[in-house]
């Protein structure tokens, strides 16, 4: 597992439980029952300081977490959540965007809905193909068709976001990067299905945006949503991006799920497993299928796009 | 409370010497040619020489194209200011002090409504002058009002683009001014009312995300820099350079991103042209 800068604690625990564990399996005489008594004593500890690490995080190390490369992420999720899941790719104007997943199943085996998820990717040829999760123009113009689609056939949208932001580069801005932004929102505010986005990671600026204009924006516990990333933020406003500047952009950008619960701008939080969403996958994606079958269930028939329209005109309003 | 505590600066106020010995010359950012002040007004902000489009004051653009110069300011509510009481360097609070005293405006935007050509419309324009034309709530709350009443009188709207993109100080709030002009623009669509953009210089980042880019005709000035990525974003990612004219008007037609590329002279006369064929 990778470790974190402020989980060095943690860290430091595992080595030791580790060299106990080893020590203990080599059979050496003697100390046997200490050790496994300071084993236990170890893994409660951690357990601990994990609780109390997270339950303090400041906004830089949020940033962290969202970033986490051992989140689950897009393709854990639909893996795990949809059955008979249908992939549908490409935007049948110029072509496939691997940092976009999208498709239709059966929510948690029950739900039919449509999916859109960006994907990070794991292993460096991954990153690379999906341009660590920032899509392309044609990324947001397959997930504008699969909106269509769902919205023809009646199916529900459910987008996961986990994305740096859209992808800054030559090809990107020449096929339109700014228009499929755009039109994609357009096209979330004129659908007549629910809509609904859970932030997984990270919701980086106009290219999460792009896939989160919906009726129910929910982010896990330890996500982050904001304008800018914080190193961008410092460089500009603070001129220079360091170890000081960077978290104090960072807090003053309030981009954690709990800041932008409290200003109304998000409508809900997912709670994550003790130490983080890294810590326990499988826990993690089940708390996201639950909430969103149960806000399937509660928005059925109550979603329209005139209501959609309304909610984010009056959002951040007063 | 001390009198160190309650001692407040002395008010002088120092006049500023421009206007006096402020240059006669503008200097053309693109041929270096020198331009007469009192040309520029006249010449629409363009270079006499290379046709350069400099940047055009708002209020001069708004006097050439509305007939006779006449329009009227729709008042826009007034947001409350600083919702996340943003501190940098500086406290976003005397940012907006220096920007309002140095524009005169409350944020950076103008709504207003006039004929052009004959031709009634609402026009929401952003000012670069004023923190880089950003997105804050006021802006994405003018471009509300602006729609809003474009829709209500059944006159197209007219938007004029100019931006750095997000007001960062406004953080997620800045953010959301992009989904709020969308759907302000989407129920306009419905309504069948004509909605023409007209891109300025620079217009960058969540402006060009947004509203910008969903014009029923979109139009823009020459040489104007358009984009969502800033260049310089861009030529980090890639580690290498960009292409001549990339991000450029003409680029982006060349791209098929614009209907076209107007210049100044031509603006007034394509924009009536528009209404009156649309509305």
């Amino acid at each position: 597992m990778h470790y974190l800068e402020f989980e060095k604690p943690l860290l430091e625990m595992t080595e030791r439980i580790t060299a106990l564990r080893t020590a203990l399996g080599k059979g050496e005489v003697g100390a046997e029952k200490d050790m496994e008594k300071e084993v236990a004593r170890l893994t409660v500890k951690q357990a601990r300081v994990a609780r109390l690490l997270y339950r303090n995080l400041d906004a830089a190390q949020k940033v962290q977490v969202a970033r986490h490369p051992g989140r689950p992420q897009g393709d854990d999720y639909i893996s795990a959540l949809l059955k008979d899941f249908v992939p549908l790719a490409g935007d049948r104007r110029f072509g496939e965007d691997k940092a976009i997943l999208a498709g239709i199943g059966l929510w948690q085996g029950t739900h039919k809905v449509a999916v859109v998820a960006t994907r990070k990717g794991k292993t460096t040829t991954q990153r690379l193909e999906r341009n660590f999760g920032m899509p392309k123009p044609e990324g947001y113009r397959t997930a504008m068709r699969v909106f269509d689609l769902a919205n023809r056939f009646g199916l529900p949208i459910i987008t996961l976001v986990d994305t740096p932001g859209a992808y800054p580069g030559i090809e990107a801005e020449e096929r339109g990067q700014a228009e499929a932004i755009a039109a994609s929102m357009s096209k979330l505010l004129d659908v007549n299905v629910p809509v609904i986005t859970i932030i997984t990671g990270e919701g980086g600026s106009g290219g999460a945006l792009a896939l989160a204009v919906a009726d129910e924006v929910l982010m896990l516990e330890h996500a982050v949503y904001s304008v800018i990333s914080p190193e961008g933020c410092a460089a500009i406003l603070w001129k220079e991006a360091n170890k000081e500047t960077i978290p104090q952009a960072a807090s003053a950008l309030k981009l954690t799920a709990q800041d932008l619960e409290k200003l109304g701008l998000i409508d809900g939080l997912i709670k994550e497993p003790v130490g983080g969403a890294h810590r326990d996958e499988s826990l993690t994606i089940t708390r996201v299928g639950d909430t969103v079958s149960r806000t399937l269930l509660r928005l059925k028939g109550k979603s329209s796009k005139e209501n959609r329209r309304k909610k984010f005109l009056a959002l951040g309003h007063g | 409370m001390s009198w160190l505590t309650n001692f407040s600066k002395p008010k002088i106020s120092t006049r500023k010497k421009r206007g006096v010995s402020a240059s006669v010359w503008a200097k053309c950012p693109a041929c270096g040619d020198l331009i007469y002040d009192q040309d520029l007004v006249p010449n629409l902000y363009v270079c006499g020489a290379c046709g350069h489009h400099l940047r055009w004051p708002l209020k001069e653009r708004l006097a050439a194209w509305f007939d006779k110069g006449l329009y009227t300011e729709i008042p826009v509510p007034h947001m409350p200011d600083d919702p996340l009481q943003f501190k940098d360097r500086k406290r976003y609070k005397d940012r907006l002090k220096e920007a309002r005293k140095a524009t005169g405006r409350e944020d950076a935007f103008v709504v207003a409504s006039g004929e052009v050509g004959g031709n009634p419309c609402v026009v929401v324009a952003l000012d670069f002058d004023f923190m880089a034309g950003s997105m804050s709530r006021a802006v994405g709350e003018a471009v509300v009002v602006a729609a809003q009443a474009a829709q209500a009188a059944k006159t197209p709207l007219l938007a004029v683009t100019a931006s750095g993109g997000a007001r960062m100080q406004e953080s997620v709030f800045s953010l959301m001014q992009m989904a709020r002009t969308t759907a302000a623009l989407a129920d306009l669509r419905e309504a069948g009312v004509p909605y023409i953009v007209m891109l300025a210089d620079p217009t960058t980042g969540g402006v060009t995300a947004s509203f910008a880019m969903l014009g029923d005709v979109t139009l823009a000035e020459p040489g104007a820099l358009i984009g969502f990525a800033g260049p310089r974003v861009i030529a980090q990612t890639i580690g290498g350079t960009l292409p001549e004219g990339f991000q450029r008007a003409e680029y982006l037609k060349e791209h098929g991103m614009v209907d076209a590329v107007v210049a100044r002279g031509a603006q007034k006369t394509t924009i009536a042209r528009l209404i009156s064929l649309l509305g």
